[in-house]
């Protein structure tokens, strides 16, 4: 089977989301432990000292996500963006608090200014991870679409039940994985309280995943489109989410964040696999869904960013591993923290 | 008001924002990293000292740099989605670059370099601020590239009712992306150069640390001279460019209704009416313009009537004057400013030179007031740039209202840009209010090593150690 480039292109933005979600990921949930398992300053500017030195590199999976689409499929680009204009306006607020937030958090030494900022990282890395839900709910339910390609939609068009129960799913995980990425990087009493959430947190996790496959089923078409695929994928998230309990019962830190690591990757892949060969669905019409094929750009401009892709991905790829191999040491209350 | 106009004051203001803090950040982290190379060639512990002080700021500065990009690339879907269709097959593939050749990156490398003192060798460490440096100036390259194809669309064909790319090397060959290019990277470090003698002078003024500050105002002050330089040539470069590619903004710039006579005077000053067509009053040059625009002292320019009726005929009726108040001042503003910073960089080199610069009070007074002169400078120089161009946003090929989101309400609008000014309004009282504190409390000494702890992707992290 030989792919096409805009086949691709799909699938290098889905592993770009992928990327993003698993690595932003951990360090939304690690701003959720900000309120949930830290207890005190010295703590919680420990766990800010385990996603320090790499959020920032993670939170740009999500630009070139966004660059990828623009520029492999504008028409995507264009339709979601200004289709889903309010969640996205509160979307960038809240990323614009957080990034902020990690560098002027310590800048002074007061304990209310140094609260606001934590506030300000929990709450968005508490609803940045619930919105993204939203988003890849509403994309497999789908939008009203026109012919025009441009989406008219109220709240109600993508604050449903269904995207709901995802937005809970997808932010449940964020916060196991961060919390899981805690045990890898404290040690004594925080790395502990992280662990026995984690072991409460991995039941929500497991229901609120099944309760989206199921709801998938009644309020989208992926099971009919997909579902040979879909299935098996559906299984090994169970397992994954199965083994991650056990896991984290035998205090096995590494293997269980492995697991939710997987976890997430695979349903960020079930979402792409479900859409594929549509990037959107219209509710209107399937006349209207947005395809890599009605949504992409000319052969010309997707071969020169492949070539440049191909070239570029392996060296990124290897100075951010490289970075977290830097940084691999655990992070204890002990060292000087502030930068 | 309607969609069009707020969206508008939203890409007015939020780019203009975001552009402040951008240049301050290409030009500290150059100078952080020649700091830190004469710290690792040298081996002086006060080369060190400065790399982290002046760290701080640029740490502080590239926090909102970046959040505010994030912003900045999203916008395009968001309130201008017909312009997103329309080019995102050329316009779209600089800025995916621009992500993964470029911020990425500075992301990783500045992660390094602000943990990495002590986990790094030297060099290792200075590679890495070097590695954001270039990053930086990448992304500029990338951006401006796509800038560049708004202002002279190069490398594509209309097909289907969209522009498509057909030669990726001509559009970052273009000739207006190596006029834009260099004199935005000159602005740029003039711009961390300028910050770094302001401060340093303010330091100098109040007598503290005078050795530490005395040494920064001097690397810097070469950077600023170098660079002020630079702006001068690759603006010149760019206006010639200018006259023959976008001809209507030269001529608003200039406050040209008629033909010049040959050879062009350059105007100094104008009262503008834009309404009747014409300037009540001049104050010229004689021979300027020609000289500006062609690098000889005879040959006329075209003034924007006789152009409006050529891009008539060649796009149909229409408006096609820029508002040529704004464009006007805003081009002298920025060849001020320029020309104030070459002026106050000689002097400080020669105050420098005759070791008068601490006694010169005066002169270090006015080098804090002139912190603000690149700014003032590259916000003028884009207002042209952008203002010039309209009514197109894509030069001859789209123009800015038809570029607006068609689904978007003025009420989503309004609300994202109350709720975006109001953050930015923010962050700019806090930004201000951390740099002095950063500023007053100087550069610090040392703190103590603490040894690190142990490996979690080992044996504890994935064996069966833990318990």
């Amino acid at each position: 089977m030989v792919l096409m480039l805009n086949e691709v292109w799909f699938i290098l933005i889905a592993v770009l989301f992928v990327g993003f979600l698993f690595l932003e990921g951990f360090d939304f949930g690690v701003g959720m432990a900000m309120r949930f398992v830290a207890k005190t300053p010295g703590e919680r500017r420990v766990l800010i000292n385990t996603i320090g030195p790499v959020w920032d590199g993670n939170e740009v999976w999500l630009i070139t996500a966004g660059g990828a689409m623009f520029a492999a499929f504008p028409n995507w680009y264009a339709t979601l963006f200004s289709g889903l204009y309010m969640p996205l306006v509160i979307m960038l607020l809240l990323l614009i608090g957080r990034g902020v937030a990690f560098e002027f958090r310590s800048k002074l030494d007061n304990p209310k200014w140094r609260d606001t900022w934590d506030w300000t990282i929990f709450v968005s890395s508490l609803l940045n991870p619930f919105l993204w839900g939203v988003v890849f709910a509403a994309l497999m339910a789908g939008l009203p679409i026109d012919s025009e390609m441009n989406i008219y939609a109220s709240l109600f068009d993508y604050i449903t039940p269904y995207t709901l129960i995802g937005a809970i799913a997808i932010t449940l995980l964020c916060f196991l994985h961060g919390l899981f990425f805690i045990t890898l990087k404290t040690t004594g009493d925080l790395q502990n309280r992280a662990r026995e959430t984690a072991k409460k947190v991995v039941y929500a996790v497991g229901i609120a995943l099944v309760a989206f496959v199921v709801a998938s089923y009644f309020y989208t078409d992926i099971f009919e489109v997909r579902g040979a695929v879909l299935i098996p994928i559906f299984a090994l998230i169970v397992v994954a989410v199965i083994f991650a309990r056990s896991f984290a019962l035998k205090s096995r830190d590494g293997w269980a964040f492995t697991m939710t690591g997987l976890t997430i990757a695979l349903t960020v892949t079930s979402v792409f696999v479900g859409l594929f060969p549509r990037v959107m669905v219209s509710s209107i019409n399937h006349a209207f869904d947005l395809t890599i094929h009605n949504a992409a750009s000319g052969p010309y401009s997707l071969k020169v960013m492949t070539i440049v892709a191909v070239t570029l991905i392996p060296f990124v790829l290897g100075y951010q591993i490289w970075s977290y191999y830097v940084f691999r040491k655990r992070v204890k209350e002990e060292e000087h923290l502030e930068y | 008001m309607d969609v069009i106009t707020l969206s508008r004051i939203q890409f007015a203001s939020t780019t203009i924002f975001h552009f402040i803090f951008v240049p301050l950040s290409i030009g500290l982290v150059f100078l952080i990293a020649l700091m830190e190379t004469l710290y690792v060639v040298k081996g002086k512990e006060q080369y060190k000292k400065m790399a982290k002080f002046w760290g701080h700021l640029f740490l502080i500065n590239f926090a909102v740099g970046v959040v505010t990009g994030i912003l900045q690339e999203f916008q395009f879907g968001m309130n201008w989605s017909n312009y997103s269709r329309f080019v995102g097959d050329v316009f779209g593939a600089p800025l995916a670059v621009e992500a993964l050749l470029a911020f990425f990156m500075e992301s990783t490398f500045i992660g390094l370099w602000i943990f990495g003192w002590k986990r790094l060798s030297k060099k290792v460490h200075l590679m890495c601020i070097w590695l954001v440096s270039i990053g930086t100036i990448i992304s500029a390259f990338w951006i401006l590239v796509a800038n560049s194809f708004m202002q002279y669309p190069v490398g594509f064909e209309i097909n289907n009712g969209r522009a498509e790319m057909n030669d990726f090397l001509a559009l970052i060959t273009s000739g207006q992306v190596w006029v834009e290019f260099p004199h935005t990277v000159f602005g740029s470090l003039a711009t961390g150069a300028f910050l770094i003698t302001g401060v340093s002078a303010w330091k100098l003024l109040k007598k503290q640390d005078t050795a530490f500050f005395k040494k920064s105002f001097n690397i810097a002050l070469i950077v600023a001279i170098i660079s002020g330089f630079g702006i001068a040539f690759t603006g010149h470069a760019q206006s010639q460019f200018l006259v023959e590619t976008q001809p209507m903004k030269m001529a608003a710039a200039e406050g040209l209704w008629e033909d010049s006579g040959d050879p062009a005077a350059w105007t100094l000053f104008a009262n503008i009416d834009s309404d009747n067509q014409e300037n009540s009053f001049e104050v010229n040059i004689p021979y300027i313009l020609s000289y500006l625009s062609y690098s000889e002292f005879s040959g006329s320019v075209e003034g924007m009537k006789s152009i409006q009726a050529k891009y008539e005929e060649l796009y149909g009726e229409g408006d096609y004057i820029p508002p040529v108040k704004t464009t006007f001042w805003s081009f002298r503003i920025m060849v001020f400013t320029g020309g104030l910073m070459i002026l106050l960089g000689l002097y400080g080199a020669y105050l420098s030179k005759r070791k008068k610069l601490e006694q010169s009070s005066k002169y270090l007074k006015i080098m804090i007031w002139a912190i603000s002169l690149p700014f003032i400078g590259s916000t003028a120089g884009w207002i042209m740039t952008e203002i010039g161009r309209q009514p197109w946003v894509v030069f001859g090929h789209m123009q800015t209202q038809d570029a607006v989101s068609p689904n978007v309400t003025a009420g989503q609008v309004l609300f994202s840009l109350i709720s975006f000014s109001a953050i930015y309004l923010i962050l700019a009282i806090v930004m201000a209010y951390l740099f002095v504190r950063v500023i007053k409390k100087g550069p610090v000494e040392e703190e103590k090593d603490v040894k690190l702890t142990t490996d979690p992707f080992g044996e504890e992290g994935y064996g069966s150690y833990a318990k």
